[in-house]
């Protein structure tokens, strides 16, 4: 991608004036925030915010705590699971959205419903569905099928996969329009010429189209990435973190600490470490997405 | 809204036969195979639906006695009624009604702010490179995974500081800031396929930088506007922690309301009218996807190269 | 926000029929969770009291978990330096926003009013701080109830059982019978309710003291307390599979319907009752948890007042003085299911149960066994109280024994309070 080129000052500062009130609110409201929780973690801060200065201790508690280990893994298990599915699922549905369906706008709208809703309801009428006694195990088992069995909500080890399938019912729609507007922003005129040139249609989406959309991929794992470590509503409303602790994840275990528990300074560490184990895997992403493009 | 009007449209598809064909008529197994599969996802997707809906039509009773995944069997409209304008919110008894008008004071400006400096962003950091713009756009971009609970008391001080805690604007404030992250990615990420040719080609008409962005970069950006403004809307519009923690008794928003009808703690739950409150709460986003998605037609880029 | 002013003084209007203009010489801003139902419109008659002594009522409601969302917001309100005129809280909740300092004082209308002669010495304990009334009590709640279906208990021959070990022989007896014995949802804070009830019923109130509201460690890694986990898991045996998960009131619904003989709950559990054209005391029957009679667990709700400027206060006063009126306290005990936080509400209104639960409060005071409820929000300090949670929770749901149990509970609660 070229530099427009230009001698002209106003040119040269004008673009970075635009930019400015970002890159400001980011400096102060982000950073700035990130380094006073950072701050906070290392103080002994309960109710609220203090400054007596306790060093690592908070996150020796930290380690000790065997909620916070099931958070992490579950925050693994279903980060995982729910990335994989919904960019599968979205990408999925995108391209056989975007076959001139009759009727794409239905269809379009009924795929992203979900995420209109609140998970402070919906939450609800999933617990009820899953739930063996009243839901899909109940109605299928009323059909005469007696033998069927769905209770992985009541189930300490499957209940996290539940949550996965609430999670992506909720979001894989949206996905699908991020790749969708993927799609519809590729140059046509390079399609039709390799189409013209007798290029197969699987072909044509795995080395043209697929390639394209390297951006919209890009769009999509940050967003759903930011929905796996921020998933709160729907932990609480689902699951709240039960059986037992058995799906506790780490945006529950911080809302509870720093503010249910009145442990604040514990629950800046657990935000300390969620935002390393971040950076961690986006940098990397980022760098390597971002670089090969100059 | 199919795509058909524009013939530049591309026809990459499994089942579509060669460009300029007679495509409607024909019939042909892949493309029944493929309505199928769509129609089965659509299944998926609709399924809560109809367990919100069909026990907002019922009495409270028939769900408590256990039919909560049957049909009513006793139609009614009271939950519905109850939560528009009757149910107690607080210690009035308003309904959800009231709420509404909170909450597009406060999404209408916070969504058009930010999908604004995002498409803005989005042009700098494609089309006017400059050194060290890369890093710049990671660093924006890291700001989509701050943890909100931490921000929460400390935005508390900040906006008690410019002395707009709990009001509207405090709250168009807190979400442009944790909006403008996600629309500057979409628009980079969008503007990056955009040809700079185009951009340069205005440049040296003589077009400066804001008529760039204005006559050629916005009336290409339908799709992705539509994505952002969707993500946009949906996350204000259903934000609790900031609605609650933000607001004051007069600029309390539809969440906070629909929270509070919902989750009393030791009182009776009516679930037919949470159910009814819930989908109407949500009418607005909805009503947002569908005439949004009227922008999302392909083609429009294609016809402005040629053109 | 002009639609929602205008239409919230239309209310006020309609309402109260009080007065006809908007200029209230003064006005409270109050955050509470009672946001839906009966508990809200029982509010209202605060509200229109208030407005007869032409202070205005500015609604702050946020529900959620129990007044979790409500005290996230109170932080942050206090953080804006925009605290409201006052706020809901618990007990344990009043005494550590009284330790921040950020509480106001409300001893000179305590002492005109009296407040100190009739509240009981328990509650009072919250209320008072360093000398000072920081906090207006709004009632008292009973979590160790056990609610019986009388019909059920009749068919099976059954008395209300009144030690744990008559528990489990009446339990035993339903279970034959193909009756779940235990209504119960799986969340923690229904685990640590009845959690409370059985260290209660089998170590007694002084054991109670010591190891939930003192947590004291020898106490907590006791004999008793391993019992105490003994009788946990007995009980895990008496739910139904599908408890996990379950809310109170789908619970308290299996009990209604039949599906159930009994479940452990507060009284806020009388609201369902009713509401199923049942009456509380005959249909289904309340009886002090196993074991517990005599005792009296208790929650109380407070509007803590925070220090608010000078012009302000005199309506804070007239607020904690209409909270702590007769007539509200009754009126409002009565929607709720609670009893009032003054011992010289006349019981007549009240239910059967209710006329108990303002007997046996008498009784308990005088046994010293009248004790704040650790599920509630009254026996320690949320810190704890949630190390306990984890626990109890963690146990209930899974088949660790109790010796580990008992270990684990050492261990979270001295991390807790470190």
């Amino acid at each position: 991608m070229a530099q427009p080129m230009t001698g002209r000052s106003l040119r040269d500062w004008l673009p970075k004036l635009v930019l400015s009130p970002t890159v400001a609110m980011m400096a102060i409201f982000v950073y700035g925030f990130i380094f006073f929780t950072t701050y906070l973690s290392f103080t002994d801060s309960r109710m609220l915010p203090s400054y007596e200065w306790v060093g690592f201790d908070n996150y020796a508690t930290l380690f000790k705590l065997r909620t916070w280990d099931i958070a992490v893994n579950n925050l693994l298990i279903f980060g995982g699971l729910y990335i994989g599915i919904c960019c599968l699922l979205g990408l999925t549905l995108a391209i056989l959205l975007d076959q001139k369906i009759r009727a794409e706008g239905f269809i379009r709208t009924i795929y992203l419903y979900p995420m209109a809703l609140s998970f402070i309801v919906t939450g609800v009428a999933w617990k009820w569905f899953l739930d063996p006694g009243i839901g899909l195990e109940a109605v299928v088992q009323g059909w005469g099928w007696e033998s069927f069995e769905f209770d992985w909500i009541k189930d300490r080890d499957m209940a996290i996969y539940t949550v996965v399938i609430a999670a992506v019912w909720q979001t894989s729609g949206f996905v699908m329009a991020t790749f969708l507007a993927g799609l519809r922003g590729i140059d046509g005129e390079m399609l039709k010429a390799a189409e013209v040139d007798g290029a197969s249609t699987f072909a044509l989406y795995r080395r043209i189209v697929i390639p394209q959309l390297r951006p919209a991929f890009l769009s999509a794992f940050v967003v759903l990435a930011h929905m796996a470590i921020k998933s709160y509503d729907l932990v609480v409303a689902l699951t709240n973190g039960g059986p037992g602790t058995a799906t506790e994840v780490p945006a529950t275990f911080m809302y509870s600490y720093t503010f249910t528990r009145n442990q604040m300074g514990v629950g800046a560490a657990s935000a300390e470490i969620m935002l390393l184990t971040i950076a961690a895997v986006i940098i990397p992403y980022l760098w390597s997405e971002l670089r090969e493009k100059k | 809204m199919a795509t058909a009007p524009t013939s530049e449209a591309v026809t990459a598809g499994t089942g579509t036969p060669p460009p300029g064909g007679k495509t409607r008529a024909s019939v042909n197994i892949p493309r029944i195979v493929l309505y199928v599969i769509l129609g089965l996802f659509c299944i998926y997707y609709l399924l809560p639906l109809y367990v919100m809906l069909s026990n907002s039509l019922k009495p409270l009773n028939e769900i408590t006695s256990g039919g909560m995944m049957a049909l009513p069997s006793d139609w009614t409209l009271a939950a519905w009624r109850s939560a528009w304008s009757e149910a107690q919110v607080g210690v009035a008894a308003t309904g959800l009604k009231p709420y509404f008008a909170n909450s597009f004071f406060m999404v209408i400006p916070a969504v058009a702010i930010a999908t604004l400096l995002g498409a803005l962003n989005g042009y700098v950091l494609t089309k006017w490179r400059f050194r060290g713009d890369t890093i710049l756009f990671g660093l924006i971009l890291f700001g989509c995974f701050i943890p909100f609970q931490i921000v929460l008391i400390p935005m508390a001080r900040a906006l008690g500081f410019l002395n707009i805690s709990g009001t509207v604007s405090g709250l168009i404030f807190v979400h442009v800031i944790y909006g403008v992250s996600f629309s500057t990615l979409y628009f980079r990420n969008y503007y990056a396929a955009f040809p700079t040719e185009l951009v340069r080609a205005a440049q040296i008409d003589g077009a400066g930088f804001f008529t760039i962005f204005y006559r050629i970069l916005l009336p290409n950006s339908g799709p992705i506007a539509v994505v952002c403004v969707i993500w946009l809307f949906t996350n204000i519009w259903n934000d609790f922690l900031f609605g609650a923690s933000f607001s004051d008794f007069d600029s309390q928003p539809m969440t906070v309301a629909l929270n509070n009808l919902v989750q009393s703690s030791t009182g009776v739950k009516e679930y037919n009218v949470h159910f009814a409150g819930a989908i109407m709460a949500a009418l607005p986003t909805l009503f947002v996807y569908i005439v949004a998605g009227r922008f999302f037609v392909r083609g429009l880029m294609t016809g402005s190269v040629k053109g | 926000m002009a639609f929602t002013k205008t239409s919230k003084l239309l209310a006020t209007v309609a309402f109260t029929s009080a007065i006809g203009s908007a200029a209230m010489a003064q006005e409270v801003e109050v955050l509470h969770w009672w946001t839906a139902g009966g508990e809200a419109a029982a509010l209202n008659v605060l509200k229109e009291d208030l407005a007869s002594k032409n202070v205005g009522w500015q609604d702050m409601p946020v529900a959620g978990g129990g007044g979790e969302a409500a005290s996230t917001t109170l932080k942050a309100r206090v953080a804006a330096g925009n605290p409201p005129t006052a706020a809901q809280m618990l007990g344990m909740q009043l005494r550590e926003w009284a330790n921040e300092g950020a509480l106001g004082d409300l001893s000179s209308v305590a002492e005109e009013n009296n407040w100190a002669e009739v509240v009981p010495a328990a509650v009072q304990e919250f209320a008072v701080n360093d000398g000072k009334w920081v906090g207006a009590p709004v009632n008292i709640h009973r979590p160790n109830w056990l609610w019986i279906n009388a019909e059920i208990f009749d068919a099976q021959g059954l008395t209300p059982p009144t030690t744990w070990e008559e528990f489990n022989a009446a339990a035993d007896k339903l279970q034959e019978a193909g009756i779940t014995p235990l209504a119960h949802g799986g969340q923690p804070w229904q685990d640590a309710t009845v959690f409370d009830d059985v260290v209660l019923g089998i170590g007694g109130p002084d054991f109670y003291r010591k190891a939930i509201i003192e947590a004291d460690m020898d106490a907590l890694g006791s004999d008793t307390m391993v019992q105490v986990f003994d009788q946990m898991r007995k009980l895990s045996g008496y739910v139904d599979e599908n408890f996990s998960g379950r809310d109170w009131n789908l619970a308290t619904a299996m009990l209604l319907n039949g599906e159930a003989g009994m479940q452990l709950m507060g009284d806020w559990a009388k609201g369902e009752i009713i509401r199923a054209d049942m009456v509380p005391g005959e249909d289904i029957l309340c009886v002090a948890a196993p074991g517990t009679e005599g005792s009296y667990l208790f929650n109380t709700d407070f509007f803590g007042a925070f220090d608010v400027s000078e012009e302000s206060k005199p309506a804070q006063m007239e607020l904690a003085a209409s909270i702590m009126s007769k007539e509200f306290q009754e009126a409002f005990n009565l929607v709720k299911g609670s009893i009032p936080a003054r011992t010289d509400v006349a019981p007549d209104n009240f239910d059967a149960c209710g006329q108990k639960a303002m007997e046996d409060i008498v009784e308990a005071a005088d046994n010293n066994a009248l004790l704040g409820s650790m599920a509630h929000g009254h026996g320690q300090t949320s810190s704890v109280q949630r190390a306990m949670f984890d626990v109890v929770t963690e146990h209930f749901n899974s088949d660790m024994s109790s010796q580990d149990a008992v270990e684990e509970l050492q261990i979270a609660v001295e991390s807790a309070m470190l």
